[in-house]
């Protein structure tokens, strides 16, 4: 058998730790040990373990690799005090990420350890103390439980204290292990036993020295091995003395290393670096640690006592504060610092001829920067925005002196930025979030930006864009009738003669309703941008002179085969008609079903909910996708790539979340009703008001499926009227959103718009919270269908739970008119203040209203696309025109 | 009959594909999963898959045969969820031996009619080893991160009683399938590595895990490569990946074992990401286009398919890997 696959050491924590004869020296952090730290000994006995593991964490921040982890002490129950605190270690992935030592001398809590790391450990340590026989047991476990071991020179005669006795015991842990158990000689880690030097006895002279050429021995004797050791040891006789032990720490490292030890667990706040130590100490170290003169102790003992240890101070580093202006403009651009960005604003100010070269000069010198490192991957979009607050305030602080400059000098003109760019939210729509974003990136980038806000109608596009003679138009929309509104948009612009490309953005918008639907109505460039990193090559692509006519007719092309390609494709599906669905419908059998009728029929409003009882509920998932970091949380605080800014911006989330809390800077109302209904005719559901009846109306799915697969509607999860049962409907509105705007109006006020962008984000998740922590207080009190259900927020987002929450303009039931039917059954409006917009957009925007059923059979799917013979049947059964049917239901019909 | 380590070398073994997609055509009600035997039984069983090899044993031989007739090499037994622990749910835990016995001895029937007649094409059985529905290293209660509903000793006997069952049944492999949680496959492989020893065999085993979402882990959050470590310490026949993704998603980390390991390497995806509805709808011609991208890179020993898939889907791959080489690989003999 050959191997292609080379032979090294390699671990895993939830990250892979391979050691290679590249790798630098694998540094094992050892705070997380009783023997080795007093206060995480003092944290263990008190059971502080969320203090403990700040240390683990600390550790790993700090740079170790691995992390060893003892429980050793006589006070404290060791094995159980490994479990507990591994299993709190693994259940932080920031800690996780590396490997663990599991370090005992007691085999009982090795092994125990050992159950519950699913990563490969190292386990710290075995040895011939105890005989031949109990190291080849203990040998097989660990190599059966898939771990790394660290052998210790110790025999059944003692530890080995001198070179010959370390090769002995080395060779022999190493034959047994490799011929007999048949370990994976790259798993093998020697301790060869670091002890202190300059002890004054003569026998400790050649510690160190011995040390080292073991440990050439032993790489050169012992394939595949690797040879670890803990350096403090070697200055013990040093102990208050850490100018002299750092040295002495640097210089044995420097040595072993040399020789080939590879892992190790030292203090990086112990140590100095080799080349940074003082001539004279170095070579006296050195005489020490490879024992080349006879007096070597002597001499360094002497020469101590004038080393006087300092305290080293540890603060903030300003040192970037001496550097060049441009270098220090560029700096509080890149790292978000606005502490003394108009100081350095007005030194530049005072340097050159007219105000506003320090914008066009200095301060876009520093955007570049920036823009040059988030094009790059280098920057995430939180810092870019944090950028552009610093970039504001140096701006707001300059403008006075343009104005004033403007007047002494009325014939220079403006200054001609990159191009001008308006950007809305479409009108009927509320949402401005990504727009937001997309406009401060752009903005950083030189452009300037009219942004017209929310709900802006068609003609005040126009108008404005005539009026301010834009470059780019750039339009958002997350609902789906706002689809409408930017083809119509399109449209309009054609008909005017427009000539500027058309940007179209937005949660609900796609590249495929861009190339099939906006882009054949307008002559010029239309561009789908889902991200805001993606805007900025746009919007330079479309305004670069040279090239943009180029670039334009390639996107104009790549729609229309992409278009082609589209209608082409969506041909396949086949569909059956309504009545065919129908007779597909999902059957519940309601004779053997227990309909739970609500504890509390009829309507209820929650006014100014404590926004603390909606935090456990809190999916923190969304929020990082809206901020263009991509990954799941919790893990996304500890990414590889965004790991960083992801934790930087969950912090800031975090402290504008407390304030909102405390301070009750929003208000959350809520409103919901349950109600007797039964579904009539197939697909509409008859709710029982006391006043009266009123009809949801639902749609089916009419998608050919494969056998067996019902078409759903959600009249299915209700009890057909003629089986004679009475069955249960709910529906609600929530909202957080009363005070949003407001907020986040004062934070643009100051230039802020991260923290306006931030506070908006917020909101939406409050909303969703809010709708989840009221779904459950249904399920378990109000109607109470689920009373003992035991589930966390996790299982929540998951949607564990039983019964449904469908939203009106999501999946299940895309038809926005049917909150007009909700608002009227609940009087939302009236009770609560939460209004729909022309468009059917909710406002404020972080609302979130639908219906409840509560048959455990209910389940989320998506309406897909239906046909016309569906809307017609609709239109008819609503009593409204076919084209407004036509209308609201476009995104949801079936092209061919 | 050849050894199943020399045909590796040759070619591209062909693994099943779903039997859950394949058992709900019959639509079994309650009564169907029951059976005259367990029709007292006091908790309902519709949806335990497992029992049907009890109650149905001519539905699971006919899947088998379905999939064999596909171009499948190897067949999986009906018994992901046969451990003590999964069963629990159903009050089944004393009927854990008896349901993976006689699943491997239906699958192996099946399978030595086929090699009877195609010598040329021996047929195998891989004992499908599930996850369990409990996870040792996480804790089901936020609240209470340090809390484990299961532990790696629980798990490491639980497992041992599947695989003596399977291996008495007549399993030519173990596939220890659908990993979501390292330690829990480490409890399965340390069981494993214990009947070796006591039995004095040897069997061949294959391990597969489940890299849960787009961020490239599995759900207990590991790495590609960091689970590959993980679970190297033992001698196995392949590694590799199945169910959670469907096949283009599964390429970057099939990348990341190929290129980092000595055993061969598998992979059974989904037939693409559930739709909306929680179906499966890549047809077979889909899903071989995609497979065909491990083909060209040389990614892999062994393909077939999890959920959503069907005989189709593998009849498409099983044309399409004829064409191809195996990775190149060094499989210990």
């Amino acid at each position: 058998m050959s191997e292609t696959i080379d032979k090294y050491l390699k671990l895993s924590g939830l990250e892979p730790l391979v050691v290679t004869p590249e790798s630098n020296f694998i540094n094992v952090g050892e705070r997380t040990n009783v023997a080795g730290s007093k206060k995480f000994l003092r944290l263990i006995k008190e059971e502080k373990f969320e203090e403990a593991l700040d240390i683990a964490r600390h550790q790993v921040e700090g740079g170790a690799q691995l992390i060893d982890i003892n429980m050793d002490d006589g006070l404290i129950d060791g094995k159980e005090a490994m479990v507990k605190f591994l299993n709190l270690v693994i259940a932080e992935p920031d800690i996780a990420r590396v490997p663990i030592v599991i370090d005992s001398s007691k085999w009982d809590i090795i092994e125990a350890g050992l159950q519950v790391v699913q990563g490969k450990c190292v386990v710290n340590s075995i040895s011939l103390k105890e005989g031949k026989e109990q190291f080849i047991n203990q040998a097989k476990l660990i190599k059966r439980y898939g771990a790394a071991v660290i052998v210790m020179a110790f025999d059944e005669e003692g530890q080995a204290d001198n070179y010959d006795r370390r090769l002995e015991i080395a060779k022999r842990s190493y034959d047994i292990l490799v011929n007999e158990v048949k370990y994976p000689p790259e798993d093998i880690i020697f301790d060869l036993n670091v002890f202190p030097v300059a002890t004054g006895m003569d026998e400790h002279k050649r510690n160190a020295l011995d040390f080292i050429e073991a440990t050439r021995w032993v790489k050169k004797n012992l394939p595949y091995c690797n040879v670890s050791g803990g350096i403090s040891n070697v200055s013990f006789s040093f102990r208050g003395n850490n100018p002299v032990r750092e040295a002495m720490h640097s210089v044995f490292l420097y040595h072993a290393i040399k020789a080939g030890m590879n892992i190790g667990i030292v203090n990086p706040t112990m140590l100095e670096v080799y080349d940074d130590i003082p001539k004279d100490l170095l070579e006296r170290v050195e005489d020490v640690i490879l024992n080349r003169r006879e007096d070597a102790t002597e001499r360094l003992l002497e020469f101590a006592e004038s080393v006087v240890g300092k305290a080293r101070e540890s603060k903030v580093d300003l040192s970037w504060r001496e550097e060049p202006l441009q270098n220090r403009i560029n700096r509080a651009l890149v790292k978000g610092i606005d502490q003394y960005i108009v100081e350095d604003v007005e030194e530049a100010r005072k340097s050159v001829s007219k105000p506003i070269e320090v914008i066009e000069d200095n301060l876009m010198t520093g955007m570049n920067v920036v823009g040059d490192l988030f094009g790059s991957g280098k920057m995430f979009l939180p810092q870019v925005v944090k950028s552009a607050r610093v970039m504001k305030k140096a701006v707001a602080y300059l403008l006075p002196f343009i104005e004033e400059e403007k007047l002494l000098n009325p014939q220079v003109g403006d200054s001609k930025g990159a191009g001008k760019i308006l950007m809305a939210t479409v009108k009927g729509d509320v949402h401005d979030i990504g727009k937001n974003i997309v406009s401060v990136v752009l903005a950083c980038n030189n452009y300037e930006i009219v942004d017209l806000g929310v709900m802006v109608p068609p003609e005040k596009i126009i108008n404005s864009a005539k009026e301010e003679n834009v470059d780019i138009i750039g339009l958002s929309g997350l609902i789906t009738p706002s689809l409408d509104e930017m083809v119509f948009l399109a449209k309009e612009m054609d008909r005017q003669n427009f000539k500027v490309p058309l940007l179209i953005g937005g949660a609900t918008t796609s590249k495929a309703h861009t190339a099939v639907k906006i882009d054949p109505q307008y002559q010029n460039t239309v561009v789908h941008v889902n991200d805001a990193s993606r805007a900025v090559t746009v919007v330079g692509d479309l305004l670069q002179k040279e090239s943009a006519d180029g670039y334009k007719k390639s996107i104009k092309l790549d729609y229309e085969v992409f278009r082609d390609k589209f209608l082409k494709r969506s041909k396949h599906k086949e569909y059956k008609t309504i009545e065919e669905a129908r007779n597909n419908k999902f059957n519940i059998d309601w004779q053997a079903k227990q309909i739970v009728k609500p504890k509390e029929l009829g309507i209820q409003v929650i006014d100014n909910i404590d926004l603390e009882k909606l935090l456990p509920y809190i999916d923190w998932i969304p929020f990082f996708r809206s901020w263009e970091l991509h990954g799941r949380y919790p893990d996304i605080l500890t990414d590889e790539v965004v790991g960083a800014q992801a934790t930087e911006l969950f912090s800031d989330a975090q402290a504008m979340l407390k304030k909102v809390v405390e301070e009750k800077q929003l208000k959350a109302k809520g409103i919901f009703g349950l109600f007797p209904a039964n579904t009539i005719n197939e697909d509409d559901i008859e709710v029982d008001l006391s006043e009266g009846k009123q009809i949801f109306r639902t749609l089916r799915q009419q998608l050919k499926k494969r056998e067996g697969a019902p078409n759903f509607a959600l009249s299915d999860f209700i009890a057909p009227k003629e089986t004679g049962i009475q069955d249960y409907i709910g529906c609600f509105c929530v909202s957080t959103g009363f005070g949003t705007a407001a907020l986040a109006k004062e934070y643009e006020k100051n230039h802020d718009d991260y923290n306006a962008i931030m506070i908006k984000a917020i909101a939406d998740r409050l909303a969703e919270a809010f709708a989840e922590y009221l779904h459950k207080e249904i399920r378990t009190n109000h109607w109470g269908y689920a009373e003992d259900e035991q589930l966390n927020n996790e299982d929540l987002i998951k949607e564990s739970y039983k019964g449904i929450r469908p939203a009106p303009g999501y999946p299940a039931c895309p038809d926005h008119l049917e909150k007009l039917t909700i608002w009227e059954v609940l009087g939302v409006k009236e009770k609560i203040g939460v209004e729909v917009t022309e468009s059917l957009a909710m406002w404020p925007a972080a609302s979130v209203s639908g219906y409840y059923f509560a048959n455990p059979d209910a389940r989320y799917f998506g309406l897909g696309k239906i046909k016309e013979d569906q809307v017609q049947d609709f239109a008819k059964r609503k009593g409204i025109k076919l084209e407004e049917a036509m209308k609201w239901l476009a995104p949801s019909i079936s092209e061919d | 009959m050849k050894n199943i380590v020399d045909i590796l070398k040759e070619r591209i073994l062909i693994l099943d594909g779903a039997m859950g997609t394949m058992l709900q055509r019959y639509k079994f009600k309650e009564y169907d999963f029951r059976g005259e035997r367990f029709k007292e039984w006091p908790v309902a069983l519709q949806g335990n898959n497992d029992l049907l090899s009890l109650t149905q044993p001519e539905a699971i031989a006919t899947v088998h045969g379905k999939y064999f007739e596909a171009g499948a090499d190897i067949v999986e037994t009906n018994t992901f969820s046969g451990t003590t622990i999964a069963m629990a749910d159903y009050h089944m835990e004393e009927l854990v031996y008896e349901l993976n016995y006689e699943s491997a001895r239906i699958a192996k029937k099946v399978a030595d009619e086929f090699t009877a007649r195609e010598p040329h094409k021996p047929r195998f059985i891989a004992g499908s080893i599930g996850p369990t529905n409990k996870t040792a290293s996480m804790s089901p209660d936020v609240n209470d991160p340090g809390f484990r509903a299961v532990s790696f000793g629980e798990l490491r006997i639980a497992y041992k009683q599947q695989v003596e069952a399977l291996i008495d049944g007549g399993v030519d492999i173990l596939l220890v399938e659908t990993i979501f949680d390292t330690l829990n496959a480490k409890a399965a492989l340390f069981a494993i590595e214990e009947v070796k020893e006591e039995r004095n065999l040897e069997i061949p085993i294959m391990v597969s895990g489940t890299i849960t979402d787009a961020s490239g882990r599995t759900l207990s959050g590991q790495t590609a490569e960091a689970f590959l470590i993980s679970i190297s310490h033992i001698p196995i026949l392949s590694v590799g990946f199945n169910c959670a993704l469907g096949a283009s998603q599964l390429v970057p980390h099939l990348e990341v074992i190929s290129a980092k390991t000595d055993f061969a390497v598998s992979a059974h995806p989904n037939a693409g990401l559930p739709n909306a509805f929680g179906e499966y709808d890549e047809t077979p011609e889909m899903m071989a286009s995609q497979i065909k991208e491990y083909l060209e890179k040389g990614l892999v020993n062994i393909v077939g398919g999890c959920c959503g898939t069907t005989p189709e889907h593998i009849a498409a791959m099983a044309k399409l890997v004829k064409d191809y080489k195996p990775r190149q690989t060094v499989i210990p003999a």
